[in-house]
């Protein structure tokens, strides 16, 4: 079916009626139902408040919607009624429905359930156009809830404010004006020269110019030509991408049909891990409402430009992340790179020419044409203007999905929407871009998160994955871990990251077992230099780096290990010993009555002892003890007090 | 016609080349190993990877385009130290087997190792430890632990043969060479042409009849030409001792390069088969009684076997007449003895019976069968004989059969 302007202008009236329905309902309810909401009981959540809706006998409008970003009140659900305050409520459970209506409707104490804030609709203005998004704020005051104070919702905007699988919800909101301004009023080249103008680099980490790669694919004069959109996120911890298709699919077709119209390309390809089923299922249920509204298809809009979007799933390779393996995989191959150039813009899937961005690049695209060049340009810094979306994890009083104005310090980013590292542990390190980034300790910590002052001080932007580490991690095991995430990745093709990563891995794990020697240090580094110029692709040349990072920043404790056998997080266990302070221990049998490997021995009354040869360093024994009477010491020292 | 400088020196290459072949052409020399000529390029080995100026990083020259301006250095300090890593890593996970290699002296990865003055690394982390030999097939043997993972059987038997029965599985440290899916190697498709061992730059595959049999510099290389068919394939004949040992084939063979079938390259056990036809052999009923006693009893002609079963029974069963002694003074000698015969005599029994037969009986009342291993010439001449000598059209061709 061809949709006309004139009968989208009239489907999106009618969505905006619909919209307003929503809040003429007694009660407007919305469930935040991404996976996060899902796993944490939000469908059970659902279909209690369904009960409850009738047990009361409301008449409601339930509104499913994708994650607002704040994993540790999932799941979450709002409740409006006409005329009042829209409170979300946070540990939405469905045993905690009937008490959440309580306190909503009769001012009834909350027991379980918490009150996450006020929710305000924030609405921006520019080139006459409106982008609205959510805002949490402290119940009756203005001021917002700590998690969001810093954060500024652009490529989120839709995120827990639309129901992802309506397309009426994102037509009122002004989805597909974009698209429409494109198609009817811009040439491709003029597409083109304002995403550039715009300063949008690439979300998936590279940060090249979105607009100078659309313009290479444009002018590469071969046909059929791809748009492809990177949805693979494998960073270990990172999620936005999955938000961002969960919770406003609309958006990603939308900016690539305006991509496939400013390149010349008429088919695209969406290439999804398969372990996003609810991204997969809400992207293909957007795709049908689009082709049957006329969005996708022949002739789209009356403009003559046809488009359409596949979606390919992905096996779970990090490496198809990677855009040649990617494209590879695509064409049914084995998930590997292959070298550039020639680049995709020049020669990409089946050789044609393509263009590959990630799926948030997209997403800021019809915003982008909607609410022009020059707005986005004012957001975020010169040379990275926009927001930067965040998975943030680890060890931080806040944990969630966050977007932030590009040039925030990161020491904003920790203490003031993460919260900090909870007390008594303190910040010890923040690594970005996942397992290829980079960790910065405190000293970096006032460094602007944009790509080029990242990159500058040592870490990466990557796609969006931040971990905080506190002084309870050992920063040898820390790049341990993510060597061995490299390992069990890495493709086989080259033989630098084949084999270089497994004696990378080999090397730390020596040192972690405590059986390092000094020379390892001059080894790890050569492996890394190997590594870095030897590899075919960005997996293998960026894998030394948290590596290299960790030892130009805490290099101590790699001596450590080594030299004096100490690991001082106390997380390596071969470096370290349970042992029971004579003085302290009552005998009262606790520790030996939990311990798992049957380590602990002593009669009722009498001092405890611990068998190192037995003793699986659980730390169960000192978590149970209530005595403080269990310390660990190094194994040396342990050696010494036999031999002594 | 772009015009780069390679080490120093301009070099002009043909749109759309790759440094690689616009090195060579100049005669200037960048180590491979994952590439080779007749299949496409991969980049996987990093053997190759050279400077080029504003590039970010080194580039692998079996990959890359030129482009007018280009300055290259393919012997960059980088490049060298990067080339010398790969080497120790493939080493790290390779046996330490070249005294009792079979491709001792003849391993691209040796004589690279040998180039770049590799020394063996020394380390107790994980090595492969794959079984030797564990696929049934006769012809093909595999050594995965020799194996480099370049890819080049899997390109030769995708892009030249078609199989597409070489793949890798798993990824990582783990990534090995497998047939179909994990699978032995004829139920994965595998014709047995041996071209993934023609490809090998080691000995990870190796042709198993000739296992223990000789190594490059014991062998005297004869250049020869295929006797299986018409085709007219070259390849050469390891020779020790007198013997054939095996065959390999030549890229500069002109009609066939690196490929052959499975018959000239596993099908040479006739040569030295004692049962082996070297002389035409002629019935001795054919033969006349008299001359045939005069050249055996001269020794220029032999008594070879008593004729099959088959050729002495009539249709109806009964003995024939074949078993009737032979009129000479030999007692053991019947009519039915295959006579080994100089050819000048074999043709001629053959000239004669042909005319004979057409005279009694009309060209129309034989038909003619050509052969595989004849050249078009020859089946030309055959058909010329077939049609205007014996006037039948009744030929027709093994290969129909």
């Amino acid at each position: 079916m061809m949709t006309t302007t004139l009968s989208l202008a009239q489907a999106r009236a009618e969505a905006k009626q619909r919209w307003q329905n929503g809040s003429e309902a007694d009660l407007l309810i919305t469930v935040g139902m991404g996976t996060c909401g899902v796993a944490a009981g939000a469908a059970e959540g659902l279909a209690a408040t369904q009960r409850e809706l009738d047990r009361r006998g409301l008449r409601g409008h339930i509104r499913p919607v994708g994650c607002v970003g704040m994993c540790s009140y999932e799941p979450m659900i709002e409740l409006e009624a006409p005329g009042r305050a829209r409170i979300n409520y946070g540990n939405a459970i469905a045993k905690h429905i009937p008490q959440i209506f309580a306190h909503y409707l009769e001012g009834k104490p909350l027991v379980k359930a918490v009150i996450v804030g006020e929710v305000v609709a924030t609405v921006s203005e520019a080139n006459g156009q409106h982008l609205h998004s959510l805002s949490f704020v402290e119940p009756g005051s203005e001021q917002r809830i700590a998690f969001q104070r810093k954060q500024l919702r652009i490529v989120l905007s839709n995120c827990g404010l639309i129901d992802p699988e309506s397309l009426d919800d994102y037509l009122a909101l002004g989805g597909y004006q974009a698209l429409e301004r494109a198609l009817l009023t811009m040439t491709p080249e003029q597409v083109v020269d304002e995403v550039t103008r715009s300063g949008l680099r690439g979300r998936g980490g590279g940060g090249f110019s979105a607009g100078v790669k659309w313009g290479l694919a444009r002018k590469t004069q071969r046909w059929p030509k791809y748009v492809i959109c990177n949805a693979d996120e494998g960073d270990p911890g990172a999620f936005m991408d999955r938000s961002v298709l969960e919770g406003d699919p609309h958006s990603v077709i939308e900016g690539m049909t305006i991509a496939g119209y400013a390149i010349g390309a008429q088919m695209g390809y969406v290439y999804c891990r398969a372990e996003y089923p609810l991204a997969i299922s809400h992207l293909n249920t957007a795709l049908q409402q689009a082709r049957a509204l006329g969005l996708l298809g022949k002739n789209i809009l009356g403009s003559g430009f046809n488009f359409d979007i596949a979606v390919k799933e992905g096996a779970g390779a990090f490496v198809c992340g990677e855009e040649t393996a990617l494209m590879a995989s695509i064409q049914g191959g084995r998930g590997q790179p292959w070298p550039r150039p020639p680049y995709p813009a020049v020669a990409g899937l089946w050789q044609q020419p393509s263009n590959v961005n990630n799926v948030k690049t997209y997403a800021y695209t019809p915003r982008i044409l909607r609410m022009g060049a020059e707005w986005f340009r004012s957001l975020g810094t010169a040379g990275s203007p926009g927001t930067a979306v965040f998975a943030l994890t680890g060890q931080v009083a806040r944990t969630g999905l966050i977007e932030v104005p590009m040039g925030i310090s990161l020491r904003e980013i920790i203490d003031d929407v993460a919260g900090g590292v909870p007390q008594p542990k303190t910040f010890k390190a923040v690594q970005t871009g996942g397992p290829l980034g980079g960790c910065l300790p405190d000293p970096f910590l006032d460094t602007p998160v944009d790509f080029d002052s990242l990159r500058a001080a040592g870490a990466v932007m990557g796609s969006g994955g931040m971990i905080v580490a506190d002084q309870g991690t050992c920063m040898v095991e820390f790049a341990k871990y993510f060597m061995q995430f490299t390992c069990d990745e890495s493709c086989g093709k080259c033989p630098p990251c084949r084999i270089g990563s497994t004696r990378m891995l080999e090397v730390l794990e020596r040192i972690t077992d405590g059986h390092g020697q000094m020379e390892d240090l001059d080894t790890i580094r050569r492996l890394a230099t190997g590594m870095q110029q030897g590899s075919l692709c960005a997996l293998g040349q960026l894998a030394p780096s948290p590596v290299l990072s960790t030892l130009q920043h805490f290099e101590h404790e790699y001596i450590a290990h080594i030299r004096d056998h100490q690991c001082a997080a106390h997380t390596c266990k071969a470096l370290i010993t349970y042992e029971v302070i004579p003085e302290l221990c009552t005998g009262c049998m606790v520790c030996a009555r939990n311990c798992g490997a049957d380590a602990i021995f002593g009669a009722k009354l009498e001092t405890h002892v611990i068998d190192p040869a037995l003793c699986e360093r659980c730390g169960l024994c000192m978590e149970v003890c209530n005595f403080d009477a269990i310390q660990i010491i190094s194994p040396r020292l342990a050696e010494l007090r036999l031999t002594s | 016609m772009p015009t780069l400088t390679i080490n120093g020196q301009p070099v002009t290459a043909p749109e759309g080349a790759t440094i690689l072949e616009a090195a060579r052409a100049a005669h200037i020399h960048i180590p491979t190993l994952c590439h080779h000529p007749d299949l496409s390029n991969v980049g996987a080995c990093r053997m190759c990877v050279v400077s080029v100026e504003k590039a970010r990083g080194l580039q692998t020259a079996c990959t890359t385009p030129v482009f007018e301006g280009m300055t290259v250095h393919t012997d960059s300090a980088e490049a060298i130290a990067t080339r010398r890593f790969v080497l120790e890593m493939l080493l790290t996970d390779h046996p330490n087997e070249c005294m009792t290699c079979e491709v001792n002296g003849d391993c691209e990865l040796q004589d690279l190792v040998y180039d770049y003055g590799v020394e063996w690394p020394q380390h107790d982390g994980a090595r492969h430890s794959y079984a030797f030999d564990p696929d049934p097939n006769p012809f093909i043997a595999i050594d995965r632990n020799k194996c480099i993972l370049c890819g080049r059987c899997i390109r030769a038997c995708t892009e030249m043969q078609n199989r597409d029965v070489w793949s890798f599985a798993s990824r990582g440290f783990a990534t090995k060479l497998v047939a179909g899916a994990d699978q032995p190697l004829l139920d994965a498709g595998c014709e047995s042409c041996g071209q993934c061992v023609a490809y090998c730059p080691t000995g990870a595959l190796f042709d198993k009849m000739s296992l223990n049999k000789g190594r490059p510099s014991q062998v005297k290389k004869v250049r020869t030409t295929c006797s299986f068919c018409g085709v007219g394939c070259n390849f050469d004949l390891h020779v020790r001792n007198g013997k054939a040992i095996r065959v390999t084939s030549a890229r500069n063979a002109p009609v066939n390069g690196l490929a052959l079938c499975v018959k000239g390259r596993y099908g040479y056990d006739y040569i030295h088969n004692p049962e082996r036809l070297t002389r035409p052999l002629v019935r001795a009923k054919w033969l006349d009684p008299a001359r045939l006693a005069q050249q055996v009893a001269d020794g220029t002609w032999q008594v070879r076997e008593k004729a099959g079963r088959r050729s002495q029974q009539t249709e109806n069963g009964q003995r024939s007449t074949s078993d009737n002694a032979w009129p000479t003074d030999n007692p053991a000698l019947t009519i039915d003895h295959f006579i080994a015969v100089d050819w000048d005599t074999a043709l001629d029994v053959t000239a004669t019976k042909l005319a004979q037969e057409k005279k009694r009986h009309g060209g129309r009342s034989f038909a003619f069968l050509a052969s595989a291993k004849c050249s078009n010439e020859e089946n030309f001449l055959f058909a010329k004989l077939t049609r205007q000598l014996m006037t039948t059209n009744s030929i027709d061709h093994c290969a129909r059969l």
